[in-house]
This record gives structure tokens, sequence and C-alpha cells, in this order.
């Protein structure tokens, strides 16, 4: 990675870094029983629910499985699963 | 929504403070210049040589975001760049203790400059220490609940009041189980000339111990007991509050929380719950929550 004096580092350079190795649960999304009110998006603290084609996903390359958006969904559509490789 | 804080950043798995800080730069966009004290964000968002900013940010001591904000406000100010928000986040250790005399010297010299703290209520970063903005009977390992000790045996710090009194035009507190108020706030924050601040409830896992996914829940759950009153104030004058419909007891908020279980264990817990009930009873009549 470039480096520049005085510590200066390229914007959202953290993204080298794949934090979904974090993850014990993963987050399953059912879109028949989404309604599209983005709360999943809104609260998820790693920024990686984002729409594509119009459905709700999870970028598995940095979900840490914290459940927040499995919490927070208020027609239950998405469920936390046991991830095993 | 517009996304200007990246993934991959180190904060714990169900951390409050990333979903705000992308909540407050969604509502400041682009073209930002955030300093940051010391503590958890500039820790998480900043592994070095990595950034999770994409907006201009800097960090330079735990005291004094504030003079770097302020000097960054005055250069912003010679250069003729006047659309440039100036935004300081920080957390509570640095706002309510460390940080307190840079605060007050940006606040009194009127600068533009926009603190919002996310408060957690301890010191997170170095392993839960008390911090002048711990609440009452929590325990926290310098102040931790034992046979002699219900925890924390002082109030916490009204900083928003604090603030006020620095005549500072805006001052607000937020939650961050309430996006679209949270939002509404900084831009009304950023549409006030002068400085202003911010007081945005975010919970941590680590030191208040539960379960991940409850982050959320749990910071809307402090708002509907009242034990922390959704404010905000213009000029000096209590302007809008966010109204509770239906109360709940206290119970609900502490029992969920590690850092509280020792006033359903202890012999005399049931007394130090009524006098967490009156605090947050008090909260509603003062700021007219349930009228």
């Amino acid at each position: 990675m470039k480096l520049t004096v005085a510590a200066l580092v390229e914007p959202g350079s953290t993204r080298i870094t794949k934090t979904g190795a974090w993850r014990t649960f993963v987050p399953v999304v059912d879109h028949k029983k989404c309604i599209k009110c983005s709360l999943c998006e809104i609260y998820c603290p790693e920024s990686c629910i984002h729409q594509v084609d119009g459905l709700f996903v999870p970028d598995l390359d940095y979900c840490k499985g914290c459940s927040v958006c499995a919490h927070e969904c208020p027609r239950k559509a998405i469920e936390m699963v046991l991830e095993e490789k | 929504m517009q996304n200007l804080f990246a993934p991959g950043h180190r904060a714990c798995a169900g951390c409050a403070m990333p979903t705000t800080v992308k909540l407050i730069l969604d509502a400041a966009g682009p073209n930002t210049v955030v300093a940051s004290p010391t503590g958890c964000l500039e820790v998480v968002s900043t592994p070095y040589p990595e950034s999770a900013w994409e907006v201009a940010w800097i960090h330079s001591l735990f005291e004094n975001a504030a003079a770097v904000a302020s000097g960054v406000e005055a250069a912003l100010k010679r250069f003729g760049k006047k659309d440039t928000n100036v935004l300081v986040i920080g957390g509570d250790g640095s706002t309510f203790d460390i940080g307190m005399g840079c605060i007050s010297g940006m606040f009194d010299r009127g600068h533009n400059v926009k603190y919002i703290c996310y408060d957690n209520e301890a010191y997170m970063n170095t392993g839960v220490q008390r911090s002048s903005s711990t609440p009452y009977f929590t325990h926290t390992t310098t102040t931790p609940a034992g046979k002699v000790s219900f925890g924390n045996p002082r109030p916490k710090k009204d900083m928003p009041a604090i603030a006020v009194a620095h005549r500072v035009p805006y001052v607000a507190t937020a939650s961050v189980a309430y996006p679209v108020d949270l939002r509404r706030k900084v831009k009304r924050a950023l549409a006030i000339p002068g400085p202003a601040y911010i007081q945005v409830n975010a919970p941590c896992i680590t030191g208040w111990t539960f379960e991940a996914g409850n982050t959320i829940e749990l910071s809307r759950l402090v708002v509907e007991t009242c034990l922390w009153p959704l404010y905000e104030y213009v000029d000096g004058k209590l302007g809008e509050v966010k109204k509770i419909r239906s109360k709940k007891p206290v119970e609900e908020y502490l029992k969920a929380q590690g850092r509280y279980r020792h006033l359903f264990r202890k012999e005399g817990g049931a007394e130090i719950i009524k006098q967490i009930q009156a605090m947050a009873d008090a909260n509603a009549v003062k700021y007219g929550l349930l009228d």
C-alpha cells in the first residue's frame, strides 16, 4: 500500500481488510417477506447491506454477523444461520 | 443513503458507533472535514495504514479535537471556503472529561464547528473505566459493584446543559435508534451558524454487556424509559422534544445489560431501581415527554 508523508492514507482503504472472517452466524434474507423499508441498510454497523437489483443483500466480505439487521427487521425476513465451511 | 464510512473498520460486531458515524456523514455530505479525538472511533477507523473515512479526517491528541477543528474552521474561512462543514466526532471520555477545556474554548470563541459526541458512558477503548458520563449505579472496572458498592456513586454529568450555559445556539440529544431524528438534528446544527453540540446515545456491547443484535433495541429502550430524553435547545430555549407514547419501566432497560446485573442479584437492589425510576420520572416532567 502506498504511503505519503505525515501519515496520509487513502480514503476508504479499510476495504482491503475483509472483516467477514470474524463471522460465526450469517444473515440469510427471505426476499419474499422483505418490504424494502431499508432499515437493515440504515442500521448495519458495517455499511455492508446494499440494494442489488432491487433486493437487499449483505456483502459477506465484510459482514461480522452481529445480527443487528435480523433483530431490527420489522417483518423478520432475516434469519441468522450458523455458518459452516 | 450515501456511505462515507467504509466497511473493513475494526469496530466490534454490533457496535453502535459506526452506524452513528454513517448517519452523521449521510446528513453532512461529502464536503466535510472531521476531527476526532482519541477513542474507539479513532482506533477502529484508522488502523495504520488504512482509513475507513471517505471524507477529510484528522486526529491529533485526546484533549484537543475541538481546538484542531477550530483551526481547520479558521483556515477554511481565510481561504473563503464557506460551504465546507467542520465536525468533531468523539466519545464521551474525550468530551466529558479530557477535552472539556478545548471544547469550552471552541464554544466561547464561537467557531462554526459542530461537536458530536457518541456517548457510550465509559472509557470503552481502554477497558470500561468510569467517565463522568457514566450514570449512577453502573458497574465499570473502576467502580465495580460488590459487597459494599452498587457501582458508580456519582451522577452523569449534564454536558448538554454545560453547552447551553456557553450560549451555544444549537444543543441536542439523539439516539442511534432514531436515525431520522439524528439526521435531522445534524442538518439543523449545520444550518445554524456558530458552534453546536449533539450528544448521541450509542450502546457498547462489551462495556454494557449484552447480545450484539440488541444494540439498536437498547438505544430505543433508553429513550422509551425516559432515561435518555430526546430534546433540542435552540438559542437557550427548549425546542422540539420527542414525546413518549407508552413509557416503559426502567427494569426493562436495566435487566438487558450486564453492567446492571448487580441490581437484580444484590440485596437492596430493588431500592436502587426505584431511585433510577425516579430519575426517569423526573426527566419526563422536566422535558414534558409524556404530554
